[in-house]
């Protein structure tokens, strides 16, 4: 299945994508995303446990995914 | 009465208030966020700022919704700003209002607390010297801007 990434900020720039559409197994769970994106070029710049958001909202590793969810990497946040 | 919203242009803190204003609010307090000149010792030229914006309105609302019902219901109003701002523009501002000050002021409170907290908008600060870097990645080198 086919999942929608987003990245933003520090982590956009190190990875060198914005958006990315990544082909997971049925089943995958927040936790495969994050394994794609850390075998990446560049995400050796990324802590090794950052926030990720699925469809908008935080959400933890063990979230089942499905197919066109999108699955955010946010960093640390820094408004005001 | 609730209001949350990112802006591209200049935040109107007055048109806020007037959202938030009432014949019942005898107290009406606010925070405005304003980029200034120096972060960390060094001379800032101005800040970019950008959003994961579905998620980023979505938390701003959550988070007034909270206000208004952790806080004797009072009606709050915060916006936040995207894109390029230079020294002195507001890049947030809230503004709660209640009969009464106590509520209002613990509200504006918490409001600015979380959204620092929670809300994924980040910065970009451009400094002095040509220079850039993403606030949350102090340890990188920053990025040299040619021409």
């Amino acid at each position: 299945m086919q999942v929608g990434v987003l990245l933003f900020a520090s982590y956009a720039d190190a990875i060198g994508a914005r958006t990315l559409r990544v082909t997971l197994p049925h089943g995958a769970r927040v936790q495969d995303a994050l394994e794609y994106v850390r075998g990446l070029p560049g995400a050796e710049r990324l802590p090794p446990a950052p926030l990720i958001a699925v469809n908008a909202e935080y959400a933890p590793l063990d979230r089942a995914l499905a197919a066109g969810d999108e699955v955010a990497f946010i960093p640390p946040v820094a408004g005001g | 009465m609730t209001h949350a919203a990112l802006v591209r242009q200049p935040i109107d803190v007055s048109g806020l208030t007037s959202l938030v204003a009432s014949h019942a609010a005898g107290a009406i307090t606010g925070f405005m966020g304003v980029v200034r000149d120096v972060n960390e010792g060094r001379a800032v030229a101005g800040i970019e700022y950008t959003a994961y914006e579905e998620m980023a309105q979505r938390e701003m609302e959550q988070i007034v919704h909270e206000a208004a019902s952790r806080f004797d219901n009072v009606s709050v109003a915060v916006q936040h700003r995207l894109g390029e701002l230079s020294l002195g523009e507001i890049s947030v501002a809230i503004v709660v209002a209640h009969a009464h000050r106590a509520p209002a002021l613990d509200a504006c409170r918490y409001v600015i607390e979380e959204l620092k907290k929670r809300v994924p908008i980040w910065k970009r600060e451009h400094y002095a010297d040509g220079s850039r870097a993403w606030v949350d990645d102090r340890n990188a080198p920053a990025t040299e801007v040619v021409g």
